[in-house]
């Protein structure tokens, strides 16, 4: 993995490297509006604080990736986006989220409604124990009184938005879970975007499937991009070189540098983030 | 330091096989031992008019338990209704909505004291709350004493079978924008079905065989049930009645109906485990 990196990389020596400001703005005067703004965000998990003062800018229908080593805050600095920590007692953020401009951290924001606008697909496949119509259905019948005709409408076009349907239109009926593992992350991508949102949170969906399954997947992401804005944590350089658009690299819950993917992976500013991607550590 | 012997060793490892191998079959023969005794005795009572008939008088020929087989079905079937729903709301708070309050310890507390408690001690419990008010022995009695057997069973194993379920399916469906309580009953109940049902099985089996609670509670009745509000012919008390008796043809019954309830329980037992099978080969 180091050597195919570095073919990508050119290491700069040091003294040429220029200095940009670490947390620079992603957009650099293009016509790109932001959809996400984390201004100062902090993440406490009990008395542990997780993340620093992160400030990021995610841009519409762009792909967003996170980089970072194992434990420095990409997924906690995800989940705040749609709020999914609050499931569990003494996780906590402060600072704020903006989304479209309003702050989704304030208590009364409506959490089905950014939980409609914002979508997440998991690290494992989470299909639920029913079939694969009723899995895309699900959101659907949560938000939505659509007739049967528009139900089965929309099922369809959210599994061929999801590059599926061909693959399930005969067993629609079978259980979601007996998919294969591939099948069921694009089911759950299918499921999220059945309710039409805005934002779709990727928490390191191709770790737990096979090159080729993870294949179609990136393939996916660069299609649905055309639609919603993606934010991808991943462990996977390559991928982050491959799909996003820009990136963030995280480390120990602070950013320590986001910019154009390109930037990232060719001119980073940081020494950290350099000795990151060329494998040095993490 | 002195080597182990090698003879030593091998003699200790057969001696514990053989121990452990005489005790499993031990415990096998007596299990056997019983259940032949109640086939054999139990199935020369068996007829039709068993299952249909009123108990005879004491040497009489013919009758049956027709009155008892049905008030152990109405008293089973209504315990179920109330201990059953009581019992898994239980679990659900312990699991779902207040696994880390301040009341789910000492409620976990007590479903365990409550499992472990003398049957005997709820019959009287129901007996001085609905018996001696009322002055009369019903039905009704019988069935909260069975249901408050069977709550601290099923909230148990809900709340265990629930916490089985991966978080990671909870947080799914609440990312869809799920309330809480949809996710609850439309994704982690189905997640969780089959253990679900096991546990209303192993209650309904546990309280199936109970006569100490009934004893307190529903009492023992030579007639057909004509309401919940009377005191009710049942298979345990029966069965604790007739094989204390010195009438031939009463300890007849008494085998009969022990060999009924036994292939009932059996029969519950066969038929979830058959049905979770298939339902797991489904998946």
């Amino acid at each position: 993995m180091k050597q195919a990196l570095t073919r990508h990389v050119q290491i700069q020596p040091p003294g040429l490297r220029k200095e940009t400001s670490p947390q620079a703005p992603l957009h650099q005067g293009s016509a790109l509006t932001v959809k996400i703004s984390a201004r100062n965000l902090n993440f406490f998990y009990g008395r542990h604080q997780a993340l620093f003062d992160n400030n990021l800018d995610i841009l519409a229908n762009q792909v967003t990736a996170v980089i970072g080593p194992s434990g420095c805050g990409k997924s906690t600095h995800l989940r705040v986006y749609n709020r999914i920590y609050e499931l569990y007692r003494g996780h906590r953020a402060t600072g704020q989220v903006l989304l479209d401009g309003k702050d989704i951290l304030d208590p009364g924001q409506d959490l089905i409604e950014l939980r409609r606008r914002v979508g997440m697909i998991f690290q494992k496949p989470t299909p639920f124990p029913m079939s694969v119509f009723e899995n895309v259905a699900y959101g659907l019948r949560l938000h939505y009184r659509p007739s049967r005709e528009e139900l089965a409408d929309r099922v369809e076009t959210a599994l061929r938005g999801a590059a599926l349907w061909d693959e399930v239109k005969d067993k629609l009926d079978h259980p979601g879970p007996a998919l294969s593992g591939g099948q069921q992350q694009r089911l759950c991508i299918a499921r999220a975007i059945a309710v039409n949102p805005d934002v779709l949170l990727m928490d390191e969906p191709t770790s737990a499937i096979d090159p080729v399954a993870t294949a179609k997947i990136e393939d996916l992401i660069e299609e649905l991009k055309q639609r919603y804005t993606i934010v991808i944590v991943t462990h996977n350089m390559q991928q982050a070189a491959r799909i996003s658009d820009f990136t963030a690299f995280f480390y120990e819950g602070r950013i320590v540098e986001s910019g154009p993917t390109k930037q990232i992976f060719t001119r980073p500013a940081q020494k950290r983030t350099e000795d990151y991607i060329t494998g040095r550590f993490g | 330091m002195k080597a182990t012997s090698h003879v030593g060793r091998m003699g200790l490892d057969v001696t514990i096989k053989v121990l452990a191998g005489l005790f499993a079959a031990l415990a096998l023969v007596l299990l056997g031992w019983i259940l032949a005794t109640v086939v054999t005795r139990g199935a020369t009572a068996l007829n039709w008019s068993f299952f249909t008939e009123l108990p005879p008088g004491p040497g009489q020929a013919g009758g049956g338990l027709g009155n008892a087989i049905l008030g152990t079905l109405v008293i089973t079937a209504l315990a179920t209704l109330i201990g059953v729903p009581i019992g898994m709301a239980t679990g659900i708070y312990l699991a779902e909505f207040g696994a880390h309050s301040r009341i789910a310890a000492p409620v976990r507390f007590v479903l365990n004291a409550l499992v472990g408690a003398p049957s005997i001690i709820v019959g009287v419990f129901v007996y001085t709350l609905m018996v001696e008010p009322f002055q009369h022995f019903s039905a009704y009695a019988g069935a909260v004493a069975l249901a408050i057997l069977m709550l601290p069973v099923v909230a148990r194993t809900s709340e265990d079978m629930l916490s089985l379920v991966p978080n990671t399916l909870r947080e799914s469906a609440l990312a869809l924008g799920a309330p809480r309580w949809r996710v609850t009953l439309g994704v982690v109940f189905r997640a969780a079905k089959a253990g679900l049902i096991t546990g209303v099985i192993l209650a309904v089996a546990r309280v199936s065989g109970e006569t100490a609670p009934l004893l307190f509670t529903a009492m023992n009745s030579s007639y057909w049930m004509s309401s919940l509000a009377e005191p009710t012919a049942n298979l345990t008390v029966t069965i604790f009645n007739f094989a204390m008796s010195p009438y031939e043809n009463w300890q007849r019954m008494a085998w009969g109906a022990s060999l009924l309830i036994t292939a009932f329980v059996l029969l519950v037992m066969l038929t979830t485990r058959f049905a979770l099978r298939a339902q797991e080969r489904q998946r």
